[in-house]
């Protein structure tokens, strides 16, 4: 099978190409990309032609923070549902977080889950496996027995580890297989019983606030075990201004840290909670519109190396209650692409800076073999209209979840192809 | 005329508006002292109190201010916990709206739990206590207290001492109070004082002698003793050393310095017996009051007995 990619704006970062180009794709692999017209269809009629004039052609997005549910929660999502979700948003991998039920600690869940994928063969799926046996942040687990299992990186995702000698030991141990440690920084101590950041707009909403140097706390504690220990840290969505100073400090005196960003925390701050809306419930939580400022300096000089969603889905009965009771966490893998493309508008990044944050950059930490153009790599490829405006309809969304704060917001920039391997997993319905 | 969907908060609610409110219940006040204390204005009308938290004052309140307006007051009596999920709240409330009340009123202990009822129900909602949020038949009533005896509300200096972060009144208090052009300050330990509440208006003081010398109102809060527990108090004695109401530290106050409560006391915690019971105190008045405030706001939500005709 062979697709052509006509006419299309094709940015690959990772080989500092932005011109208009024709691509083509053969056995799922990426053959050739010339000037426009230049590729000949030889074989009529086994040829598949996209037009992608006016859009972007792009490596896939990988985005590297999600929840599938899968096992245990699948009236939340699915391994399948997550995957068309993350298809439609132009996202050709994913790596899910292992706080599923069973956790993801052991190589039977792991397995389980790569091989669910597999079967649905949407996206590409990569697993995250527990620091600690059973997110319980008491022991370790079988890091060298996940990691044979398809496991590239450890996380107690949402339950951060908070004995510190457990952290400096997960370190230590991690060095052994070469695996970054993801840590979601939050002391708890801290953050005991809130819902929403710590500030005026909790001051008058009368709800427990989570302060900000929660999370500080933590980041300073993990980069200063690892100027010891050794091992790699990468800070899952940050939310404070404090801490992208602290990870860019780090990253000036040369330590194995990078991080990323969550699209909801550099579009909103803690001022849309006014009203309960229970899809404004995160954690970390929405900060304040300095914090969000100081997120975008740090999208802006690099600090913050790529941008995750942190795909949170949750049913409506875990939504549609009292702010306290609600569950933590929004679905983002259909709005990342707008949201993203709304600080290429601000001019916070170039386009092509953009989309390195979502497909080159992860690649990279987590060594993964895509996010890039590259002729004979497999032809993971997102084709966008970066002009296209429309209104977000959560009714629409492929996930099985609809928990958006971003429901009926306009936006701009739409997802119209979406390939994997060549294949083509997502078209728009309408553009 | 003032004709308002719903009681949520006191937060926007306008100057002219308050005294709409204020005026409404001085005319309703004569009626709980008639021997016979009832008027027909709300019959046929029915008016739910769902109570989700325990309360005697607030409760029996509401019951009385809808019986003396001649309304039909059901009273239902429900258990929260952290693990009763929303869903529940928002069933009942439309189960209780499926039988056609004219007022629903709530308590309920999870800040906003007022707020997302009103938003899945037609029926208007009066908020009597949501969380640390808000509760703002309690801040009407006690401006009521306050200008009958003051004569009016603008200028006056007020002082609210105790646990201001876990206070739903404070709240609603500071912004009515700001709203009739009164000037609050905050007392209490640090502990207890919510961040950048300043921005609200007010200022805070640690330090309770100095902090009402110059004011016109006292309001104390009860201080709850579970707050030890989270590392906001080293004892009570301690805090009623420092933040009891004594007539010593009265005597730095105003002569004419007036002293509330919201209720229930600590007698002896964080309000010394003989300044409850001094004249000063005007905590049964509030109490008196509570009753004319909700039959207003019974009224006004309701447009009045003419409409309920039509």
């Amino acid at each position: 099978m062979t697709v052509l990619i006509k006419n299309g704006r094709v940015i690959d970062p990772a080989n500092n190409l932005d011109a208009t180009k024709d691509v083509r794709i053969v056995k799922g692999k990426i053959e050739a990309i010339d000037p426009p017209g230049k590729i000949n269809i030889d074989e009529k009629g086994k040829t598949s032609v996209i037009d992608a004039k006016g859009c972007v052609v792009c490596p896939g997005f990988i985005d590297m923070h999600v929840h599938f549910r899968e096992p245990g929660f699948e009236y939340k999502e699915t391994i399948e549902s997550g995957c068309k979700s993350a298809a439609a948003g132009g996202f050709t991998s994913v790596a899910v977080m292992p706080n599923t039920k069973p956790v993801n600690d052991t190589r039977s869940v792991t397995e389980l889950m790569l091989s669910q994928a597999r079967a649905k063969g949407i996206v590409r799926v990569y697993a995250i496996a527990a620091i600690t046996q059973g997110l319980a942040g008491e022991c370790l687990s079988e890091m060298g027995d996940l990691k044979d299992a398809g496991a590239i990186a450890f996380s107690d995702d949402g339950r951060p580890v908070m004995n510190n000698e457990l952290m400096r030991r997960a370190f230590e141990y991690s060095k052994m297989f070469k695996v970054p440690l993801i840590q979601h920084s939050e002391m708890l101590d801290l953050t005991e019983g809130g819902s929403m950041n710590e500030g005026a707009v909790s001051t008058e909403l009368g709800l427990k606030g989570m302060p900000v140097e929660a999370e500080d706390i933590m980041v300073y504690r993990d980069i200063a075990l690892l100027e010891k220990t050794g091992g790699r840290l990468h800070v899952a969505h940050v939310s404070s201004g404090n801490s992208v100073d602290l990870v860019r400090q780090a990253k000036a005196q040369g330590l194995p840290v990078t991080c990323e960003v969550a699209p909801h925390h550099f579009i909103l701050t803690d001022e849309a909670v006014r009203g309960y809306d229970t899809n404004t419930k995160m954690s970390p939580p929405l900060r304040t519109a300095k914090d969000v400022e100081r997120i975008k300096e740090g999208l802006k000089d690099g600090t913050i190396d790529i941008i995750a969603t942190d795909h949170a889905p949750h049913d409506l009965t875990d939504k549609q209650c009292e702010y306290q009771n609600a569950c933590f966490g929004i679905v983002g893998l259909e709005t990342a692409l707008p949201l993203t493309l709304k600080l290429v508008d601000e001019n916070i990044f170039s386009l092509s800076d953009a989309i390195k944050k979502l497909t080159s950059a992860p690649a990279d930490i987590f060594n993964l073999d895509s996010g890039e153009l590259s002729i004979g790599k497999q032809a993971d490829v997102v084709i966008f209209d970066p002009d296209y405006e429309y209104e977000v309809d959560v009714s629409k969304f492929h996930s099985k979840s609809k928990n958006s704060p971003f429901n009926g917001w306009k936006v701009k920039g739409k997802v119209l192809h979406t390939l994997v391997g060549g294949k083509v997993v997502y078209s728009a319905a309408e553009h | 005329m003032f004709k308002p969907r719903s009681i949520l908060g006191a937060n926007g609610l306008k100057k002219d508006e308050i005294v709409t409110i204020l005026d409404t219940a001085d005319t309703f006040k004569e009626i709980s002292t008639r021997p016979i204390k009832k008027v027909p204005t709300l019959r046929g009308r029915t008016i739910i109190n769902l109570f989700f938290e325990p309360s005697t004052r607030t409760r029996t309140s509401f019951e009385i201010a809808g019986k003396r307006l001649s309304a039909d007051v059901i009273n239902i009596s429900g258990s929260t916990s952290s693990t009763v999920k929303g869903e529940n709240l928002i069933d009942t409330a439309q189960n209780l709206e499926a039988m056609n009340p004219d007022i629903l009123v709530i308590r309920h202990s999870q800040s906003g739990a007022a707020e997302m009822i009103s938003r899945n129900i037609q029926c208007p909602v009066i908020n009597a206590g949501d969380g640390f949020h808000e509760h703002p038949t309690q801040a009407l009533l006690d401006l009521q207290t306050i200008r009958e005896t003051k004569g009016s509300l603008e200028g006056l200096k007020v002082a609210i001492v105790g646990d201001i972060a876990h206070s739903r009144v404070v709240r609603s208090n500071i912004y009515a109070m700001k709203a009739m052009g009164m000037e609050v300050r905050l007392v209490g330990p640090p502990t207890m004082i919510p961040v950048e509440i300043q921005k609200l208006g007010v200022s805070v003081d640690y330090y309770l002698e100095k902090a009402i010398q110059d004011v016109d109102v006292i309001m104390m809060l009860r201080i709850q003793t579970e707050r030890q527990n989270r590392y906001l108090l080293s004892s009570l004695r301690e805090y009623s050393n420092l933040f009891c109401l004594t007539s010593k530290i009265l005597e730095k106050a105003k002569d004419d310095v007036l002293i509330i409560h919201p209720g229930p006391v600590n007698r002896g915690v964080e309000i010394a017996l003989d300044v409850m019971e001094s004249e000063r105190s005007l905590i049964l008045n509030q109490v008196t009051n509570g009753v004319a405030v909700r039959m207003a706001l019974m009224y006004l939500l309701l447009g009045g007995s003419d409409d309920s005709v039509n």
